[in-house]
């Protein structure tokens, strides 16, 4: 007879991490399996060329809760954050604007371009952090359930409701507006210069296979004034040690609390006896039996592949194979043998120790999507870069930088296949260097090593099905009690003592924490652990 | 006015917010940049130079110079080896504390004592039939804090390898690099619960020691870092100051605002098993009945703070630097304390202070209810004591 758990937590990504963290916590006893040779999933740091730490999928730990830092005592564990201190965006004919954490500096760049964007600018910030408040309570706690009759899911509905429906008019036409519109069109409803527009825009579509002009990309805007609404508590930074610094301090408290993890144990399956999920067989023919098995895996290699079709309802198997995926992002991880210079604004100064976007214009964006829409990655693609390096000098020798290149538009289904990926990774690679090329002219002198994952890569390696970040798209129509499938919002699943506690489920993708963090909560409050 | 220190001409072009705040009647740099988080972080994750020369410092020297400590501190210093550093207070005859400072064994007869407050009067005092000579070095001696995770790496480039042997609480006596280098004494102490050192040279030698270190320290990302950040990572640490959380017994107006080793948390530097120095006998009888006030950590419960601004619909809201408004706090309807400093915790993501609790409440995990004003409004959030420090990284020490 193998050994006994309280619940074993398929994928030691972070969310998996979080959940088996909380879990333990409140004395349950856990173990964690991870396929790979290291934690963290997605929020993992690795060694690719010696000397050098790439975050090698996530690169920023954008609105990891706060509560959850608290709750898991994460500091204590060697969690250290460092804030992103500012927005650049070079622009090709030699001009550049830079955002600042100092409103102030903010506005003065951005009068350059219009005094009167200048102007809108602090009544903009008003406005979304309103917005982002009612957001807030929603991302803190599971889903609402509208199907539901059970009274403290209608008082929650009716709480809701009431936070909703107190605002200002002028407010709920606001919301309605953020959920309905694209990012452009909201933006130039507020805005004049394209030059600020296009890199405001561009949250909108990140992990998503939508243009910065489709609809429904507006909302994405608010998760950046999320990150001011907790205050000096600003929760977009770069982790010390890369991203994998995170899962490694999540680790360490769960291990701290008790919870047994052991890396390469590749799951091959999920255990079913009478219909419920009883424990996991290993890829080495290894039975583990448990009470419950919470999946930190995706939606579709959950149920359709550790579970699989047959032993899933009719329509909750459709629902999950129409759940969107499509991936349409890679990443580009360079080692640099110093500190690159942008043709715009040489030096190494503060404009370097935030993010770097590459959207200097709304076209641009919209064209980079036009080459994905027909199966082509972009070959002036929108690039989110990062250097790293020069805030924490951990992860590259003295001198040396790493600088991470995150790519938009890399379609998963490329007109070849998703297979053929191999075969066109490094052109792709040299695409994004080119593109880099033309505000840093002499990056190529730079590169010690390269680094280039596609979506597929992404998949294969990591476990993303088409390469999605998010663990399906972050559109509207897949968030909240419609994530992943509508009635099964709440982290349970239809299969009985199966638990789903990743980006798949809710509130969604990110350095967020909070599916791991409030799946636990749930199944410790359902009952299922007493 | 205010005076420079010997590092204002390579510190005044570094400060572009032009905030300044007075310390011991010199000119402190606030913070360099108005986002003072910047220097937060480079102090947790790199490393950071801060201007600490307006510290009062004096020379002990002369055979009776450890006699003269022994009469005047909390714990005598005789047994200590040259090269050893002690954190040490010291009291007036009621053993009510004056001031707090390091004193740090250089020579078997040389001392060298630092102070928030000037000590030399205090200490000539007490010399009456003791072969010490008091020498104030507080405008001619300048100091640097380098203090982070990176700050040994950064001492390793400047005077080498030496600097590994260095444990905490120590100091080392070395030179500048360089042909005929300025005597140069490092001390590994500081102020903000990290790894950490302090340089000390004479004032001739600062401008030459703050190049020399700033181009040592740029491969670890070193920055200048000014007091505010100090003051969010010493509450962190755990660490009072004095003025502010609590009042020297020299600058006390009523006996109320005075406070003993014990009731600040210093009970543990008071050795009264020696022979008689200034207020042993009133500490012994303090340690036998026991504080009546005790010094804590204060942890205030988010969700509370949040929900006395969400009436509001209100975000919360907090300053980036740490409050020294002193608050109300209490147990039902009785005020059993007061919190003297509060920050928030950039990297704990926890609200923080440090407060002086009538004893019966000191207990780490005791729940009592601390005074929030929002939009003017008075509340109540509930906040549990905590154990300090808040935050000790193993590296302090290792």
């Amino acid at each position: 007879m193998a050994q006994q758990y309280d619940a074993i937590v398929v994928g030691g990504g972070h969310n998996g991490l979080v959940c088996a963290a909380y879990l333990s916590k409140a004395g349950r006893k856990v173990l964690v399996l991870e396929r790979r040779h290291v934690l963290g999933g997605a929020a993992v740091s690795e060694q690719v060329f010696p000397g050098f730490t790439f975050s090698v999928c996530s690169y920023v730990v954008s609105l990891l809760r706060p509560w959850i830092i608290r709750e898991l005592e994460l500091p204590r564990f060697g969690l250290e954050m460092i804030p992103l201190e500012a927005s650049f965006l070079p622009l090709p004919d030699g001009d550049s604007l830079c955002r600042w954490s100092d409103p102030e500096l903010t506005r003065k760049e951005v009068a350059r371009f219009s005094p009167k964007d200048a102007e809108t600018l602090g009544e903009f910030a008003v406005a979304m952090s309103k917005m982002g408040r009612f957001a807030k309570p929603v991302i803190d706690a599971p889903a609402p359930d509208p199907g539901s009759l059970h009274p403290l899911q209608i008082m929650e509905l009716l709480r809701l409701g009431k936070h909703f429906s107190s605002a200002p008019v002028d407010e709920l036409e606001l919301r309605l507006k953020l959920f309905s519109m694209s990012a452009v069109d909201f933006l130039d409803e507020w805005f004049e210069s394209p030059v600020l527009k296009a890199p405001m825009s561009v949250s909108g579509i990140i992990g998503t296979f939508l243009g910065v002009r489709s609809p429904g990309t507006a909302y994405v805007l608010l998760h950046h004034y999320m990150g001011e609404i907790d205050g000096a508590f600003r929760s977009w930074g770069f982790s010390k040690g890369g991203t994998g610094g995170v899962s490694n301090a999540i680790a360490a408290a769960a291990r701290h609390f008790g919870a047994e993890i052991r890396t390469e144990a590749p799951v091959q399956r999920i255990l079913l006896e009478g219909g419920a999920a009883r424990g996991v067989v290993l890829q080495n023919g290894d039975e583990l039996r448990a009470r419950t098995v919470v999946s930190g895996c995706d939606p579709r290699r959950t149920f359709l592949g550790l579970v699989g079709k047959e032993h899933l309802p009719d329509e909750f198997a459709a629902d999950v194979a129409r759940f969107k995926y499509r991936g349409s992002s890679g990443k580009v991880n360079l080692a640099l043998d110093r500190m690159p210079e942008f043709a715009c604004r040489p030096g190494n100064g503060p404009h370097l120790r935030g993010d770097i976007a590459i959207a200097p214009s709304i076209d641009y964006l919209e064209k980079a999507h036009d080459e994905a829409k027909y199966g082509d990655f972009s070959s002036r693609p929108y690039l989110n870069i990062v250097i790293p390096s020069t805030v924490d000098p951990s992860v590259a020798p003295p001198g040396k930088h790493v600088m991470s290149c995150f790519v938009q538009y890399a379609p998963y289904h490329i007109k070849e296949g998703p297979a053929h990926w191999p075969e066109r990774r490094e052109a792709f690679g040299d695409a994004v260097v080119d593109t880099l090329a033309e505000y840093i002219p002499n990056i190529r002198e730079l590169i010690l090593h390269r680094q280039v994952l596609s979506p597929w890569d992404l998949e294969q390696e990591f476990g993303l099905s088409e390469g999605n970040i998010f663990h399906g798209e972050l559109t509207l129509e897949q968030l909240s009690f419609l994530r992943p499938a509508a009635g099964w919002s709440r982290y349970r699943t239809p299969v009985p003592d199966l638990w789903l506690a990743g980006s798949g489920a809710h509130p969604g993708g990110g350095i967020m924490g909070a599916p791991g963090a409030l799946c636990a909560k749930t199944m410790l409050a359902s009952g299922a652990l007493r | 006015m205010p005076a420079p220190t010997p590092f204002h001409a390579r510190t005044l072009p570094l400060n572009t917010s032009l905030l300044y705040k007075e310390w011991a009647g010199c000119y402190a740099p606030k913070r360099y940049d108005i986002y003072v988080d910047r220097e937060y972080y480079a102090l947790r994750h790199q490393a950071t130079v801060m201007d600490a020369s307006p510290l009062y410092k004096y020379e002990l020297t002369g055979p009776d110079a450890a006699a003269l400590l022994a009469r005047v501190m909390v714990r005598g210093f005789e047994k200590f080896a040259v090269g050893r550093v002690g954190y040490v207070c010291w009291c007036d005859e009621h053993g009510k504390v004056v001031d707090d400072g390091t004193v740090t064994r250089l020579a078997p007869q040389h001392f060298r004592m630092t102070s928030a407050d000037p000590a030399q009067g205090w200490l000539a005092r007490q010399t009456r039939g003791l072969d010490v000579k008091i020498e104030d070095s507080s405008r001619t001696l300048c100091a640097l804090a380098l203090q982070g995770p990176r700050s040994r790496e950064v001492l390793r480039a400047l005077v080498g390898g030496a600097i590994d042997g260095v444990k905490f609480f120590r100091a080392l006596e070395t030179r500048l690099p360089g042909q005929g280098g300025a005597p140069l004494w490092i001390t590994r102490t500081g102020y903000t619960g990290d790894l950490g050192y302090e340089l000390w040279v004479t004032n001739e030698h600062a401008l030459a020691l703050w190049d020399a270190l700033l181009e040592a320290g740029a491969p670890q990302g070193l920055m200048p870092m000014g007091l505010d950040a100090l003051d969010v990572a010493r509450v962190e640490a755990g660490f009072l100051l004095g003025g502010v959380d609590y009042t020297s017994a020299r600058r006390a107006l009523i006996e109320r605002q005075k406070s003993t080793p014990y009731e600040l948390g210093f009970g543990w530097m008071v050795d009264l098993e020696r022979g008689p120095f200034q207020g042993r006998e009133a500490l012994a009888r303090e340690k036998s009945l026991g504080p009546r006030r005790s010094f804590v950590g204060l942890e205030i419960d988010w969700e509370d703070y949040e929900r006395i601004h969400e009436r509001f619909a209100l975000p919360p809201h907090l300053a980036t630097e740490t409050s020294r408004e002193g608050v109300p706090l209490y147990r039902g309807a009785r005020q059993v304390g007061y919190a003297t400093s509060r920050t928030f915790s950039p990297l704990l993501k926890k609200y923080l202070g440090l407060a002086t609790l009538e004893s019966e409440y000191a207990a780490p995990g005791s729940e009592l209810e601390i005074e929030v004003t929002c939009e003017y409004e008075r509340h109540r959030a509930r906040v549990r004591v905590r154990e300090l420090p808040f935050y000790d990284p193993e590296r302090k020490k290792a």
